[in-house]
């Protein structure tokens, strides 16, 4: 049977809180790493077909215009060569996360450099890649492409439901006793997951079957089949592991949708990997982002006014655009406010959904203005940010679900050591280094989608959990293997998790850091039906079911649950579906970050010297996982800070540091220890976990802390983000 | 990947022979050569694979000095005892450089002859004049934060991203090969490598077919030995600006300097008029300021890249105060 939860109303069962097995929250590995670290789980790129032929994907080398002729005449009489396809079905990039329909398609119609245009399919991969360096594709070009967002020729686009205007900013700016005037750009970035995107495609018949890298397998079916024009019935995908995707692997990506089609058409699955530079110029990119952050303040460093106006880029014809003011609407009161969105339309790699869209670079800039208020007014940036802490959301006037901010920031503050932080900046040295303190807050709005999930107490009273929902690295075996653990008492290695497979219960995928919260709950509410159905089989009232390490507690005796199962299996499907609360509350994952720093007042070269995490995320579902998510996220905000920047040339727009050499990731040396820490809470009105996201939280403010220490250590602050050496140097000069 | 022919000839001389086919590479580590081949950034139609000729020992010569063979890879070398005491500056140099699973493969000889990192010259979709003679140069107008600001032409403005060749520069190596004919010829590094001018395809004076063999050193020199390599993250990353240096102070005066260069120029760069400057002087503050400026006297900065100088400045004026054992201060 299956039953539906819709969160429509805070739900106070707290049923976790009243399981036996304790498994929820505790510390477990995942059940998968073994498989992992030893190479036994199979990604995309590793199934290994009969018959399989390789495909590689052609860039177009133009940055906008048509494509005339693919120059295929030589390459077809190398050896191994299968076919070179061209479609109107490619995609011109992938699809944006949750689209559920095709993106843009054509391989005619060229609008970045980068796009692919064509798939040359041989025998072996090398084959296949050779002549895909080999062809002579040639081009009808256009000359109006528009490489930069800041170009007056750029189209700019004002969405209303994405402005916001509340009050008198102007009037407030004017009057006020503190303000802050500044403009921040942070450039695009890539996700770089360690595994590309690959996929292989095998027909039979008019069935589909993928195994590909991906994020979100119930949307990927439907953007799949409606980019080939079949029915979604007819295609399944597979994705029990993913390597990384931090947004990049959300929607149907172009290797997906060529593969298939030259696979139909020679009659053998095919195999497409995308290359590193392909990752970069044909999958998503982060938009770089220009914004103005003005405060208005009283004397006590109350914000009366906040004006967050920016303009980001994507592509023509694409609807995503980097929601950079999200944390501004509902962080910092101030009632008067001003949001400003600007979308510029540019012939550049499309730009989607990367780790934290929003928060991850809007907050770079609003927690990098409040540090900067703090300091004129001689406020600790801590007291100003606690402050500044509203009683109700300051634009939609509802109440927040839980938020402990204020506790994070302290409590981060004690653990930190930052009383030993000097007051005044460039006054700590350490050699030829400045030492500075910076901290900023981290907040990222908690989302939760509709899941499902099918849980089955097998004849020997073991657990399968089964849904199409992902791990992209992030602990969802884990995690939903405790929930269902705890709530059947079963121990750890009794739940079997299945994961990856559309075949299975759809799930929500793996984005906007909902997967753990919906899924999880799905798989809550099919263990909630599961225990009535176990409780009836034994005339017993649900509630008071005592499960423990397999067994049911009753009275004094135990009774193995294999013993109750003799009637047959039990299945049950939950169903779980965000509802009122979502609107009646305003949800979010907040936490502290605290950093030290190095400059060198020689070069210019900042080292993190120490980093600090407070989270408060709801239910720590597993305190391992959970700490892993923070401290990557962590990470990516010593990337975002420092060192990370996807380099548009500006006369074609084409991405300058396409691979990993010269794209650069922080490296081991670059990230020092990191301490995370969670402060207990639980949030009933999220979700019947009492859980809230945790995948995005950890670095969405987390490059702020380190540029507010740069600040600290220097006494000058670099808006243009990352803070390389040379804009250090700059100020040093 | 073009395909290509693949040999793997007995001797080093049986190597030179096939090496002067036109079309034909040798590969040894094969770290840089086989991505610019998987690129098509390079196509050689042969490869002669030298990797087992017995060109792998570290030698003392005659003089004083050592020999080390072209096939001593990169972390052998810098871990050898003889050159961690008697040439730290390259030791250090190497262990700057790259990662440690590359510099088990990277060979002395093919380090010596890695290609530019520059962004376009990695991109077959870009005008290159080193990639594609007569194409264009892509960097000049576009982005060139990592590109030369000495040493290179209106054709060319990329740089040599070795560390290894840094700190054999400041050395004195000289380069021991082995021509097709059999004769062999030891190569001063400072004659080495070609400044780019109008053939920036042209990167060393090797003639086809030409083998490096070994790299010489001078008997050891003394003094004190520093390696700074500033780049934009802590490790694994190609130099912005380096510095190789070698200072010995005799009665308080600077009585032997060597000063080589990174990131800067086309090639591993030396300036002897400032060492002229410093021998004989005695170690202060405003001497390394003045060598510091003589450095970057004829520099020119391409935009992106315009950096470099001050940092080039002010990062040989701290080596030579720690080379000097000066307290560093701002």
């Amino acid at each position: 049977m299956s039953s539906e939860f819709v969160m429509d109303a805070p739900d106070p069962r707290n049923l976790l809180d009243h399981m036996a097995q304790d498994l929820t929250g505790a510390p477990l590995d995942r059940p998968e790493g073994p498989l992992k670290v030893s190479g036994r789980a199979t990604y995309a790129h590793e199934y290994r077909l009969g018959n399989c032929a390789y495909g590689v994907l052609v860039r177009a080398t133009i940055a906008k215009g048509t494509l005339t002729a693919l120059g295929d005449e030589a390459v077809r009489g190398l050896p191994g060569i299968l076919g070179v396809f061209s479609d109107d079905r490619f995609l011109r990039n992938p699809a944006q996360g949750t689209a559920d329909k095709a993106p843009v398609q054509g391989a005619q119609t060229i609008a970045y450099l980068g796009q692919p245009v064509a798939l040359v399919v041989a025998d072996s991969f090398e084959q296949a890649r050779h002549a895909a360096q080999s062809l002579a594709l040639r081009y009808a070009p256009d000359a109006d492409g528009v490489f930069d967002p800041e170009s007056d020729a750029a189209n700019i686009e004002r969405p209303d439901a994405k402005q916001r205007d509340q009050g008198d900013f102007d009037r407030a700016f004017a009057d006020a006793h503190a303000t802050v005037d500044s403009t921040y750009t942070t450039p695009a970035q890539n996700s770089a997951a360690m595994e590309p995107h690959a996929s292989v495609a095998a027909w039979d018949g008019d069935r589909l079957t993928l195994w590909g890298g991906y994020q979100m397998l119930k949307y990927n079916r439907n953007e799949l089949a409606d980019s080939l024009g079949i029915d979604a019935e007819n295609v399944r995908i597979l994705a029990p592991y993913v390597g990384g995707g931090f947004g990049s692997k959300l929607g149907i990506s172009p290797e997906a949708v060529a593969a298939a089609i030259a696979a139909r058409e020679i009659g053998r699955p095919v195999k497409v990997a995308m290359s590193r530079q392909q990752v970069f110029e044909a999958t998503m990119r982060r938009s770089e982002t220009r914004q103005r952050v003005r405060l208005a303040a009283d004397a006590q460093g109350r914000l009366t006014g906040i004006a967050h106006e920016y303009r980001v880029s994507n592509l023509p014809d694409e609807s995503f655009s980097e929601p950079v003011g999200q944390a501004t609407h509902f962080l910092y009161g101030g009632e008067n406010r001003r949001i400003v969105h600007e979308i510029a339309r540019v012939n550049r790699t499309c730009a989607g959904s990367m780790r934290a869209p929003g928060e991850a670079v809007g907050m770079l800039a609003l927690e990098n203005a409040m540090d900067e208020l703090a300091e004129q007014l001689g406020i600790d940036p801590i007291e100003l940010r606690k402050r500044n802490l509203p009683e109700r959301h300051p634009e939609q006037d509802i109440p927040y679900s839980s938020r402990m901010l204020a506790q994070c920031l302290d409590e981060g503050a004690r653990r930190f050591g930052w009383d030993k932080r000097s007051t005044k900046p460039g006054t700590t040295r350490d050699g030829e280094w400045l030492i500075g303190m910076g901290v900023s807050s981290a907040a990222r709005k908690n989302i939760t989608s509709q899941a499902e999930a099918r849980v089955t107490l097998t004849t020997d009273g073991d657990a399968v959990v089964e849904t199409d929902m992902t791990d992209i690295g992030t602990g969802t075996y884990a995690v939903l293997g405790q929930i269902a653990g705890d709530m059947l008492g079963l121990p750890r290695d009794r739940v079997r998790v299945m994961l990856g497979d559309t075949d299975l219960p759809p799930g929500p995928g793996s984005g906007g850091s909902w997967g753990a919260s919906s899924s999880g709950s799905a798989v809550l509410e099919a263990c909630a039906v599961l225990r009535r159905q176990l409780a009836d089989r034994l005339g017993l009232v649900a509630d008071g079911l005592v499960l423990r390490d397999g067994d049911i507690i009753l009275d004094n005796r135990r009774i193995p649950l294999r013993d109750a199962m003799g009637a047959g299996p039990l299945e049950a499907v939950g169903i779980f579906k965000p509802g009122k609360t979502s609107q009646d509350y305003a949800q979010a994952a907040y936490g502290a970050f605290f950093a030290e720093v190095g400059v060198s007042s020689i070069t210019g070269e900042v080292r993190v010297r120490r980093m600090l995490g407070t989270f408060a995320a709801g239910r720590i579902l597993n305190a391992k996982t959970a700490r892993s998510q923070c401290i990557g996220g962590m990470t990516f905000g010593i990337g975002a800070a420092l060192t990370e920047e996807l380099v548009h040339d500006l006369r074609d727009g084409h991405i300058v540091n396409h691979d990993l050499a010269e794209y650069h990731l922080p490296v081991n040396l670059d990230v020092p220890q990191i301490e995370v820490h969670f402060l207990e809470e639980r949030d009933d009105q999220a979700c019947p976990l009492q859980s809230k996201g945790i995948g995005e939280l950890g670095i969405s403010g987390a490059g702020a802390a380190i540029t507010n220490a740069i600040a600290h250590a220097t006494g000058a602050r670099i808006r243009t983000y990352p803070a390389t050496l040379d804009k250090l140097l700059a100020v040093m000069e | 990947m073009r395909p290509f022919d693949y040999r793997r000839p007995a001797s080093a001389a049986e190597a030179a022979a096939d090496g002067a086919e036109t079309g034909t590479a040798f590969i040894a580590g094969g770290t840089n050569l086989l991505d610019l081949m998987k690129l098509e950034v390079m196509a050689p139609a042969r490869l002669v694979d030298i990797s087992r000729l017995d060109m792998g020992e570290i030698e003392q010569t005659e003089d004083g000095g050592l020999r080390i063979g072209a096939l001593v890879p990169n972390s052998d070398l810098a871990a050898d005892p003889r050159i961690r005491r008697d040439y730290a500056v390259l030791s250090r140099a190497l262990l700057a450089g790259a990662s440690g699973q590359l510099r088990n493969k990277a060979t002395t000889g093919g380090n010596l002859l890695q290609r530019t990192r520059c962004y376009y010259f990695y991109d077959t979709a870009m005008p290159c004049n080193k990639r594609q003679p007569g194409s264009g140069c892509a960097a000049i107008g576009g982005f060139n934060r990592i590109h030369a600001v000495l040493g290179a032409s209106d054709h060319c403005i990329a740089t040599h991203p070795s560390d290894m060749a840094v700190a054999m520069r400041a050395l004195d190596a000289r380069i021991e090969t082995l021509a097709p004919d059999g004769s062999s010829r030891e190569i001063p590094i400072a004659d080495f490598y070609r400044l780019p001018g109008q053939t920036p395809h042209l990167e060393t004076m090797l003639t086809p077919g030409e083998l490096i063999r070994a790299v010489r050193l001078p008997p050891p020199r003394g003094g004190r030995h520093v390696y700074r390599k500033v780049r934009d993250r802590a490790s694994y990353a190609f130099a912005l600006v380096s510095v190789a240096a070698m200072i010995r102070i005799e009665d308080g005066v600077i009585a032997d300097a060597a000063l080589a260069f990174g990131g800067l120029a086309p090639l591993p760069w030396r300036d002897t008029r400032i060492e002229a400057m410093l021998i004989g002087e005695a170690p202060a503050r405003e001497l390394f300021a003045l060598a510091s400026e003589l450095l970057v006297d004829a520099a020119q900065g391409r935009g992106s890249n315009d950096f470099k100088i001050p940092l080039a400045r002010r990062t040989l004026a701290a080596v030579l105060g720690e080379a000097c054992e000066l307290e560093i201060a701002a």
